[in-house]
């Protein structure tokens, strides 16, 4: 960086050209971050977005000769502002979506045409200013970028350092005032709550759990009342707002359907499908009826796999022994396997 | 390259950051556009003090970041006083003086 700058004779015309490919490259990743930064749909996507276009705006300050200033935006801005964002987007909760409704009919279109109005207004007025050649920072950084910025600060703008000082100790007091909450009543201990519960006798016991009568036990599948639907006090707010919510209730009656086919088809029922429809409701229990029987019919499958479909590949039975683990294909015997122990856990 | 792209630069990244407070909503990523027009004007002043030849114009930019640390510190907190009586981050609900 400092060779590129010494290259430049005073009053140069242009810079080396290591700068220009620098500041290609750097730039058009800039605008890229601050495009990400207005477009992208969640906040922390943006924060970060931000962040790379202030280290590459530090990059540039380093490149201008203002060596002070690029570290400073490293520190304070990428080091302590952008985590400072990222702090309150924690005490916000990741769940705060923009949401893409228009309070003003056509406002988004109006802004967007105004800004680029300014756009071509702005690039207009450095275009038509004649700028020919550049002084060039070597003569003011003769003696140092700090030293010189520090003659600055404690000389000609004095007071305007002294009032920054005064601005910040302000900025801090504020803070501490606006967040501050004076607590009116004492906390809530666990047995005031658990007494409240009882009292309003809304959810006495603690919520579900994820993942109770379904196939998995992961946190972000929802528990299944007993008709297949899933529950939705079983899955944490944050995740349901996030959108990470994994339904798999689907997947689980069309597999006990194909399970409830195959069974039939084993013991050489003839049942036609609207009828089975209309038993569609009663087969959680005939499903565990016939478990012994669905257990031949597996293994009769796993010697023709996939004869029926995809949705019978492997009928998947919680209290089904490693059967079928066995002649399934490896990843789905480990997911049955884990079930298993699951379904052992809670039974304990 | 004259040293004039980067005013170009920071004109851009300055209409990119103003379209983003007029077009967003969520008054984090409002905070955000507007520190991405304050780190615009920054680039723009260290460019004319080096197209001028003097400091002055870095220290201009460092009180404007001096003053953006103060801002982002007042502004988070007034963002985290509302959420806590509204339960959103959105400006759209802030249309009260008082709950």
């Amino acid at each position: 960086m400092s060779t590129t700058l010494a290259a430049n004779a005073l009053a140069a015309t242009s810079t080396s050209t290591g700068e220009a490919v620098q500041f290609w490259v750097l730039g058009t990743v800039a605008v890229l971050g601050a495009l990400g930064t207005i477009l992208m749909r969640r906040a922390v996507h943006s924060a970060l977005c931000l962040g790379g276009t202030m280290i590459i705006l530090a990059v540039f300050y380093l490149a201008n000769g203002a060596y002070f200033l690029g570290m400073v935006q490293i520190v304070v801005y990428t080091g302590a502002v952008m985590m400072l964002f990222l702090f309150v987007l924690m005490l916000v909760g990741v769940t705060a979506a923009d949401t893409l409704r228009e309070t003003i009919k056509g406002q988004r279109w109006l802004a967007l045409l105004c800004c680029l109005g300014f756009a071509a207004l702005l690039l207009g007025g450095i275009g038509n200013a004649s700028v020919r050649g550049f002084t060039g920072l070597e003569e003011a950084n003769a003696a140092g970028n700090v030293q010189g910025l520090a003659r600055l600060i404690f000389t000609d703008y004095l007071f305007a350092f002294e009032i920054t000082g005064a601005l910040l100790v302000t900025a801090a007091v504020a803070a501490m005032v606006l967040t501050h909450r004076e607590r009116i009543a004492g906390r809530v201990s666990q047995a005031e709550q658990s007494r409240q519960r009882v009292r309003e006798n809304v959810h006495v016991p603690p919520l579900p759990a994820p993942g109770v009568y379904a196939r998995h036990n992961a946190v972000d599948i929802p528990g299944l009342l007993p008709d297949g639907t899933p529950s939705e006090l079983t899955i944490n707010p944050t995740l349901r707002g996030r959108g990470q919510v994994r339904d798999v209730s689907g997947e689980a009656m069309a597999e006990l359907a194909a399970l409830e086919q195959r069974t039939e088809e084993h013991l050489g029922r003839d049942q036609d499908p609207a009828d089975r429809t209309r038993n569609g409701r009663a087969g959680v229990r005939n499903g565990t009826a016939v478990n012994g029987s669905a257990k031949d019919g597996s293994a009769k499958d796993g010697s023709k796999p996939n004869a029926d479909g995809p949705a019978s590949d492997e009928p998947r039975d919680p209290d089904e022994p490693d059967e079928t683990g066995a002649d399934g294909g490896g990843q789905e015997s480990k997911g049955q396997e884990t079930d298993g122990s699951g379904e052992k856990e809670k039974a304990k | 390259m004259n040293p004039v792209n980067y005013l170009y630069l920071a004109a851009l990244l300055f209409a990119i950051g103003a379209s983003g407070v007029l077009v967003r909503r969520n008054a984090i990523v409002l905070f955000m556009s507007v520190e991405l027009m304050l780190n615009a004007c920054n680039l723009a002043l260290v460019t004319f003090s080096r197209m001028h030849g003097n400091l002055d114009g870095q220290i201009v930019a460092f009180f404007t970041m001096v003053v953006a640390a103060a801002e982002v510190v007042v502004g988070l907190a007034i963002i985290v006083s509302f959420f806590r009586s509204r339960h959103s981050a959105s400006v759209d609900d802030a249309s009260l003086m008082k709950l």
